[in-house]
């Protein structure tokens, strides 16, 4: 057994750990404000913008891969500008990993956030607008605070999921070890070269993480339910 | 002095309504906003409160809150309102202090609203282990906090028990004392009107249909009448000779005999007045 594991290659994880790292934080930071925005506004393009975000959860995976292969290549507008401009490219290496998952784990991150946003006391909201701060204030300081469980489940699950992303990436990344090779990729090369020892390491690995990542959420929440703060 | 002129077309549960409200309050009044739920109280504080837009004015001292025809509307932030919630509104990730704290970073006022309310040796208590009147508190504490030009209380103790509303409505009434803070307060108590209030307005569909003194207000007593109570006519009962209505005042039930012809002019469920006239009536234990 463990001449095994000193034999595995250990680089796919730490790449589809850092995949989603790096495609949590920037979710994160893009899907508060627009949560935010949706949960609070009247508009009437509303569903249109809930539809926009929760398209990646029913789309096939190589749809939004093939999409993401027509724009971002160079054969389009914007990946000619960002080759030409920035000297950067967009599909077959890391960055198009990063942009791809942003797309892919969207609904992850948006939905909970929107529903955590839209399951706060309103009143708390306008308590602290009436006690003179800002919206961007009252988003961090009371909003957020306030729905530990919505915000836990969002950063959690959106992490969770990019690491278990595969169709997508094969699709945009393909695999170049160290560059787009990630865990969920390399089981499938090594199915297909019948190496099932490697395999079955492998996917007992990603087995166990994504358990412990869903019983950590479950038990937090349920803490917190218990505490009265959910 | 506070002068109130404003207008908006309410979608109530009765259908469309107007509520009109042309109110002038004078500096440390408080007022006491009553009448029958859906006739726009609490509409019209948020609308001060700068919460819910509307049509009109509202000028408070030489500040111009809203004046819709210049399209002047201060935002809620800058019109330095204490806003009381039913439902307190505290922020549960913080603790008691620092509810009070979030408004404004003055230490030794935060600490001075705490001790007035008896609150002080809870300040860094978790908000979600406190009992409503002690939310209560804390949220009239940090209405105080940034000094308010208007204090705004929505129906502020109708969650809590009796002694304890008798209590808070102490803490209310000299916390009124020493900040003298024009309040304008929602309330359905006629005994919390009349201790707390130098002023009541009655709204009723959206309009102001009676406002004076709270002893003016309340005293329903008319020509020789001296006792006189209002009461939801429960129940009439044929006793040998004679009918017997039941009547619910208040939260006791009691019983009036009425004459074959009253009979024939009340209905079950009513809304009738009980007065008797002059006589002399004895007090005992």
């Amino acid at each position: 057994m463990l001449e095994i594991l000193s034999q595995i290659e250990f680089e796919p994880f730490l790449l589809s750990f850092k995949l989603a790292g790096v495609t949590t934080l920037i979710l994160f930071i893009l899907s508060v404000p627009s949560a935010w925005y949706l949960s609070q506004t009247k508009s009437r393009s509303k569903p249109i913008w809930e539809a926009i975000t929760a398209l990646p959860l029913v789309l096939p995976p190589s749809v939004i891969g093939f999409y993401l292969l027509i724009t971002l290549s160079h054969n389009s507008p914007i990946g000619l500008f960002f080759d030409e401009y920035f000297g950067i490219k967009l599909i077959f290496n890391f960055t198009g990993l990063v942009i791809a998952s942003c797309f892919y784990s969207l609904p992850f991150m948006m939905q909970p956030l929107q529903g955590g946003f839209e399951s706060l006391n309103k009143n708390i909201l306008e308590a602290s607008y009436l006690a003179g701060k800002s919206k961007f204030e009252t988003v961090i300081k009371v909003a957020l605070p306030n729905m530990k469980p919505a915000l836990m489940t969002a950063i959690i699950v959106t992490f969770a999921h990019t690491v278990g992303e595969f169709g997508v990436i094969l699709m945009v990344g393909g695999s170049i070890p160290g560059e787009t090779k990630v865990a969920s990729v390399a089981i499938y090369e090594m199915v297909e070269v019948m190496d099932y020892e490697a395999a079955h390491v492998y996917s007992v690995i990603m087995l166990i993480i994504s358990f412990l990542v869903l019983i950590s959420v479950y038990i937090f929440n349920g803490k917190m339910k218990r505490i009265g703060q959910a | 002095m506070i002068n109130i002129n404003i207008q908006k077309t309410l979608h109530g549960s009765s259908g469309e309504m107007d509520l009109k409200v042309d109110l002038s309050i004078v500096q440390n009044d408080f007022v006491a906003l009553t009448g029958q739920s859906g006739s726009g109280k609490t509409t019209l504080l948020r609308i001060l409160a700068g919460l819910e837009e509307s049509r009109g004015v509202i000028e408070v001292g030489d500040e111009i809150w809203q004046d819709s025809n210049k399209r002047i509307y201060l935002a809620p932030q800058k019109r330095k309102i204490g806003f009381v919630f039913q439902d307190y509104a505290l922020f549960s990730n913080m603790s008691v202090e620092d509810n009070l704290l979030f408004v404004k970073k003055d230490r030794e006022l935060a600490s001075h609203l705490l001790e007035i309310t008896g609150l002080a040796l809870l300040k860094n208590r978790h908000t979600s282990t406190l009992s409503g009147g002690q939310k209560q508190r804390v949220s009239l504490c940090r209405a105080m906090m940034n000094s308010p030009k208007l204090l705004l209380m929505d129906e502020p103790l109708s969650a809590l028990d009796p002694s304890m509303r008798t209590k808070l409505q102490n803490e209310i009434l000299s916390l009124h004392k020493e900040f003298a803070t024009t309040t304008i307060m929602v309330s359905h108590d006629p005994s919390e009107i009349y201790r707390l209030a130098n002023r009541a307005v009655v709204l009723n569909l959206g309009q102001v249909i009676n406002e004076g003194t709270p002893k003016e207000i309340l005293l329903q007593t008319s020509g020789s009448a001296k006792f006189s109570f209002e009461g939801e006519l429960l129940d009439i009962i044929k006793v040998d000779v004679i009918h017997v209505a039941v009547i619910a005042i208040a939260q006791q039930i009691v019983e009036v005999v009425v004459s074959q012809e009253e009979i024939k002019r009340l209905s079950i469920g009513q809304i009738v007045r009980v007065s008797t006239k002059a006589f002399s009536p004895t007090i005992s234990e």
